[in-house]
Formats: structure tokens, sequence, C-alpha cells
């Protein structure tokens, strides 16, 4: 019957309409800024840099390998090193960065920076709204380096396996140092 | 699927004169594929596509390929006299390879499933000498394809029916997918 | 961006004699799916002549990928087709994997064929509801099939960290293994996607202004459909039995029991119509798969991210993305990057054949033609 297709398509409609007052399935809509949704741990947005300690760019654990400038597929980090060598969590000498810059506007948030750092130093934010009245668009170390804390914070599971990896290389490193200590006893 | 070699066979008995050559591809994937001359690509194409247990009926991708005149060193064995006494010492010796452009076509048979086939044409130089038969009046997917082979690479196509740009825009003169591509100061595209 | 805008009719003036008017229809007409155009010439408003101009959304992709190395690639083939980002990662990677010889533990293989039909879920829900939103029917069944998206994307995300854009799977495998409970939130998802389609075909096959507009309309034969190159559901519409998933049974294919759908006429009804029946198809492989689901490795752990240098040669791999047939053509000449990359966009060669499908048709009609080809500009640009 002509018209048939059109009746079944309204009573569909008229379902939806009348199933959205009761059945979260049918209403997804999330009034943002008023409600938020949780963010997904594995969530990310653009990069940032762990430091560990109080000292946000004396505790930074990058150590200017540059590796992450090498692989970024959008070319948008920069990376100068420092002439000063510092040591690090296991003791050993390193390098660090004299400057760190992250162009965002070029930025595509792939996250293979942090797929690639060896030092599990660079790591993905979650930051979405970064919307403001200036137009610096360029994050420097200062903007970008956040604590280990909030990097538990943001991503819980990926943190704590890290953690966990950093605590037990720094085991070996001090058992090692103490076994280069104590002369060998025949 | 008939092995390459003999796919080139058939190609040759069917047409007389085809210079054809089969080029060894050292990829695991295990791809080679078959050059033709100009003078019968598109005879071999039609008889490609037509061969009723060839039946390569589908072009699913037709590119191009910047190959710039590159010197490869190896060592030579040569033979020279030293001190009237012949000997033979091995020479670092260079070996130009002329540059050239390249057309690349994978064909499929949707009729038998199976490929790929791929055909290869190889224009003469990189500057004048860009020519090559369009596979176009064969298989219309090689349309675009071709047309973007033209505007990326500078690869002229005869009996294309309408040979323009189709990505760069028409008063564009470069072709931006060449290995010697620099983009101009005052344009767009900065490296 | 200082280009010069192409010129209106760049195959000259001439074809404008007489009655006939010649209508530019894009870059930005809200049927063209993003930034296309078609110069339409009009006898009245019957199609005597169309010609699309492509390039407003080219950057070379190829060229910047022939910059990067193998793994730098990855995160761009998300943008070629924004929709189907999973879809295009697997081609990509699998193109890799065959140039460099790289085997993929049999969990990420499924992963791959769970994600790879979702993406084709969801695109294909979202092309019927662009479709009828060019038909006129604004907002409800588009609206309708963004919800049910949404969801699948929110499973994307708890995956890969990002809805659209995923990064997802790498060569040899994929970047992380699935988080806790989401095989059940799938599974949950799918089954009711399933009833969303049913609802979905109340809703829409059966209305008569739906099959009165599309039927007959834009008919793609047979010969052509196969010598034009169309790929994917558009030349299954017009009766050609070519899945990839089929013929090459990539991945693990091979072992999903699902058919493939074909249509009849090859017109834009069928078009639509096959898209719904491969969405059952969908379905019916990710139960299958996520049923089987193994244990084990995400990636090949002897596998080079970082510095991969595959052998000089060349290798051409190819999926049935939910566009059509998508491929890499990929040239090594053994460094860190590859010596040529080519992709094979699908949406570009479907619409060779768009002229020959709208000529005699309406220029509503023209709409509705391209909408049924399912294009998306990202990748037809390039």
């Amino acid at each position: 019957m002509l018209g048939l297709g059109i009746l079944k398509g309204f009573m569909e409609t008229g379902r939806n309409f009348c199933g959205s007052y009761y059945d979260p399935e049918r209403l997804t809509t999330v009034q943002y800024p008023e409600e938020r949704l949780e963010p997904q741990a594995n969530a990310r947005t653009i990069p940032f840099l762990i430091y560990d300690g109080s000292d946000p760019i004396g505790g930074l654990r990058c150590t200017a390998c540059t590796i992450c400038e090498q692989e970024c597929p959008a070319h948008c980090i920069e990376i100068v090193k420092d002439t000063a060598k510092k040591p690090d969590y296991l003791g050993k000498m390193q390098l660090h960065p004299k400057v760190f810059d992250i162009d965002t506007a070029v930025c595509m948030e792939c996250g293979i920076c942090a797929e690639v750092c060896p030092f599990d130093s660079i790591k993905m934010d979650q930051v979405f709204e970064r919307a403001g009245s200036h137009r610096r668009l360029t994050l420097h170390k200062d903007d970008l380096s956040k604590s280990n804390e909030y990097y538990n914070k943001i991503h819980p599971a990926e943190a704590a396996a890290v953690d966990a990896a950093r605590a037990e290389e720094q085991k070996k490193a001090q058992a090692r140092k103490a076994a280069a200590a104590v002369p060998a006893t025949p | 699927m008939q092995t390459l070699e003999q796919i080139k066979d058939r190609i040759a008995a069917a047409l007389p004169g085809a210079r054809l050559a089969v080029i060894a591809n050292a990829s695991p994937a295990g791809q080679p594929s078959l050059l033709l001359d100009h003078e019968h690509a598109l005879e071999a194409a039609r008889f490609l596509r037509d061969a009723p247990e060839l039946r390569f009926d589908y072009a699913s991708n037709a590119t191009g390929v910047d190959w710039p005149e590159r010197t490869v060193k190896e060592r030579v064995k040569v033979k020279k006299m030293i001190d009237g006494v012949e000997k033979e010492t091995e020479e670092l010796a260079e070996r130009k390879i002329p540059g050239c452009l390249e057309a690349v076509y994978h064909l499929y048979s949707m009729e038998l499933g199976h490929g790929p086939l791929i055909i290869r044409l190889r224009t003469g130089n990189r500057t004048d000498r860009v020519t090559l038969p369009s596979l176009t009046p064969v298989w219309r997917s090689c349309e675009f394809q071709e047309r973007e082979i033209f505007d990326l690479f500078g690869i002229v196509f005869e009996g294309h029916p309408d040979l323009r740009r189709i990505l760069m825009w028409d008063g564009f003169e470069d072709h931006p997918m060449r290995k010697d591509y620099a983009p101009a100061a005052s344009g767009e595209a900065k490296a | 961006m200082n280009a010069p805008p192409p010129p209106l009719a760049p195959t000259g003036r001439s074809q404008t004699a007489g009655d006939l008017l010649e209508v530019s229809m894009g870059p930005h007409h809200p049927s063209t799916h993003g930034v296309f155009r078609m110069n339409v010439v009009l006898d009245g408003e019957t199609v005597v002549k169309l010609t699309p101009v492509f390039g407003y959304l080219h950057r070379n992709h190829e060229k910047i990928a022939e910059k990067n190395s193998y793994l730098g690639s990855i995160p761009y083939t998300d943008r070629l087709d924004y929709i189907c980002s999973m879809t295009n990662n697997w081609a990509y990677v699998l193109s890799v994997e065959k140039l460099a010889g790289i085997a993929v533990p049999e969990r990420a293989e499924y992963i791959r064929v769970i994600v790879g039909e979702m993406t084709r879920l969801f695109n294909h829900a979202c092309l019927a509801g662009f479709l009828l939103q060019d038909m006129g029917a604004l907002g409800t069944p588009l609206m309708y099939a963004f919800r049910e998206r949404e969801k699948i994307l929110d499973l994307f995300e708890a995956l890969s960290g990002s809805r659209m854009m995923c990064n997802y799977m790498r060569f040899g495998g994929c970047r992380c293994d699935l988080p806790e409970g989401w095989p059940e939130k799938a599974a949950r998802i799918g089954a009711g996607f399933e009833s969303f389609l049913d609802e979905f075909e109340a809703l829409l096959t059966g209305n008569e202004i739906l099959r009165a507009r599309s039927e007959g309309v834009g008919v793609l034969p047979r010969e052509l459909a196969v010598n034009a190159g169309v790929t994917g559901p558009g030349l299954r519409a017009s009766g050609v039995n070519y899945d990839i998933r089929k013929v090459d049974k990539y991945g693990i294919y091979d072992r999903f029991k699902f058919r493939v759908p074909l249509g009849e006429r090859g017109d834009v009804f069928d078009r639509y119509m096959v898209r719904i029946l491969e969405m059952r198809e969908s379905l019916m492989i990710l139960n299958q798969a996520l049923h089987d689901l193994p244990d084990g490795a995400i990636i090949d752990p002897k596998v080079r991210l970082r510095n991969l240098r595959p052998k000089a040669g060349e290798a051409y791999g190819r999926i049935e993305s939910p566009k059509g047939e998508l491929g890499f053509y990929l040239i090594s000449d053994g460094g860190p990057i590859p010596y040529r990359y080519r992709v094979r966009p699908p949406s570009l060669i479907n619409l060779t054949v768009l002229e020959d499908m709208c000529m005699g048709h309406t220029i509503a009609d023209v709409v509705i033609i391209l909408g049924s080809i399912d294009i998306v500009l990202g990748e037809v640009d390039r």
C-alpha cells in the first residue's frame, strides 16, 4: 500500500522520540560543559614531559636523545641539548634538554613520540580545552613539564607499569654498584 | 594463474616482435613484473584483457615511479699490463644508470580471480622523451590515475582522452612527485 | 594558500553553446561530502555533461610519506579516509608486512578483523544516513546512524586513545592490547547494532520516497563497472561477485563464514541495499571473531618499528576497505624511508564513472548518485 513505508518510518521515529525519555541508549547527548564524560584511560591529546621529584625543570626525565625529534611524523619537536651532564635515576651521567619545544599547531597527537621514547619521559596528555586568548602555539619546556603524579592520575595502569619497571631497574643498578664497591674476596 | 614467464611467452607468441623483459623483485612479496615496449604495449594490454585464460579485466592500480640518473659503484675485474706482465686486478668502476620515468600497472582478473600481474612501461629519459602509450582505451580505471601520473610525474600519455592536471592547478608547472622537485620559494609548499 | 583557483571550465567554453547552462557545483556544496567540485552542463534540468574537478584537499600525502620513516607514515594514513582510519592503517601495515616479510601474531589478526569490521559497520551506516540526507530526509536517519557510530568510536578511543585518528596498527601486529572488558563491551554494542539495523531498515527500506528517488537512478552496468575499476559495494551492487576478503583472504578472513551480498540492477537503491546487507554480514564476522579471539602476543617481538629497513624491492598490498579496494604500493631501496609510496584510493577511482551514471538524469539525482558512490575527499585528493 502506498504510504505504508512512510507510516512505518514515523512509528520508528516516534519510538525513538519517546524512548529517549527513559532509555539512555537512545539519548546519548551530553550537555557539555555542564556535564562531562569521564576521559578514557587511553585517551591522548598533546604530549607532555614527565619530571620526578619537586623540580619541574631539574627533575625532567628527558635526556635530549632526540629520538622523538627524529621520529615525529610532523617534525614538530625541536630539541637543543644542554652541554652539562647530570646523573639520572640510575646514576648514569646524561645530557638534558636546553630547549624542548613542541609546535602544537603542527602536532597531530599521534603518540609516536611517547611510543619511541626509551626513557619514559614523554607521554600523552589528556587536556583538550586548550583554547585561549593568546596566540602562542609553541609550547616550551616549562609548559610541557608535568609531574609523575599527574601521569599516574591520567593513565593509572600504564604509569604503574612504567614506575614498576623503573624501580626494578634502579634496584638492579644499585645492586651492581654495591657489588662493584665491595672488594672481591678470594 | 600462469607464471610470469608463461604469460611473457604467450604475449611473445601473440605479438611477434614485442620486446618483453621480466623484472625480478627481491622482496619477500615476490611480485615480479613485466616490462613492455612502447610499440606493443597497447596491443599487449588488449591481449592480457581478452585472452580467455588470462582475462585481466581489472586494472587496479596505475602509478608512476621516478628513477633519476644514478651512478653505481661496483668492483670490476680489469686486466692490466704491470711491468710487462698482464695481471688481473680489481678496480672500483662507476657505472651510470640513465634516468627514466616508469608507469606501473597492477592487473587483476575479476572473472577468474587471479592476480596481480604487474606491467611496467619506461620512458626514454626524464626530460624530452617522456611519452608513453595510454592504457585508458583498454581499462577505463586508468583514466584518472594516468592523469595523476601526468600531473605528478610528467609522463605524457598518448591516446589518453582527457590528459589534464588533476590534483595540482592548471597553471602549475613542475611535477611534485619527482625526486628532484624543489618547492618554489614563493609557492605554498615548503619543505 | 595563494594558489589561483582552477578556471571554471577547464576544457574550454564551447560546451555552453545554445540553451545549455553550466553550473559549478561545489566545492562548498553541502551534498559533495567535502571540497569536491563538478562542472555540470545542464539542458533544462537534465545533465548532458559532467566534469569532476579535484585537488582542493591535495596535500601530497605520497611525497610526505616518501620523506618519513615507515613508522611515521601510519598516522598520516589515518587522515586519508578520515572516517575509516582503522582500515587505512590495516592496508598500509599489510603492505609493509609484505614488503619486509613480517608475520603477524594470531591475536593481532583477530583484533584487526574486529576493528576493521566495526569500521565497515559505521561507515556504511553513516553513508546510508548521508545518502538519505541528500534525498531530503534531513537529520533523522543520519543522527540515528551517528548515535551508533558514536558508541563504536568510544570503543576505539578506549582501545587506541583517539576516536577517529586511531594510529593503532603496527607492522607485525597492533600497538596495544585490548583494555579490560573491551571484548564484552564490543559484543554488547554489536548486539545493539543488530537491533539498530532492524529499526533503520523499518525506517527506510520500505519508504516510498526512498524507492521513488533511488530505483532506476544512476545505473552502473556490470561491464563498465569492471572496466572502470569500480570496487567495493558499488561494484557488488552491479552484480559482480568480487570481495577482496574472499578473493585474497588476507589476514585470517578464510576462517569466517560470511556471504557477499550482490545487487541486480546496479542503481542507487541496490548500492544502498548492498551496504545494509553487508552490515549484517559484518556483524556475523564480528561475532565470530569476538567468540574465537585467542590469547597471546599482540605484536611480533622481533619486529623493528623504528628504523625498519626492508630489503630493496617492491610490494603491493590491498584490502577491502569500506569504500572499495584500498591498496598501498611500496618500493624500498633498502633505506629507512620508502623510495616510492603510493596509495590506490578507491574513492578517486570509483568517481571515474560518475559522468556515465549521471548522464540523462536531473541535477537532483546527481546529488544522490554521488552520495551512493561514497567518497571521502581526504582520500580522493590525498
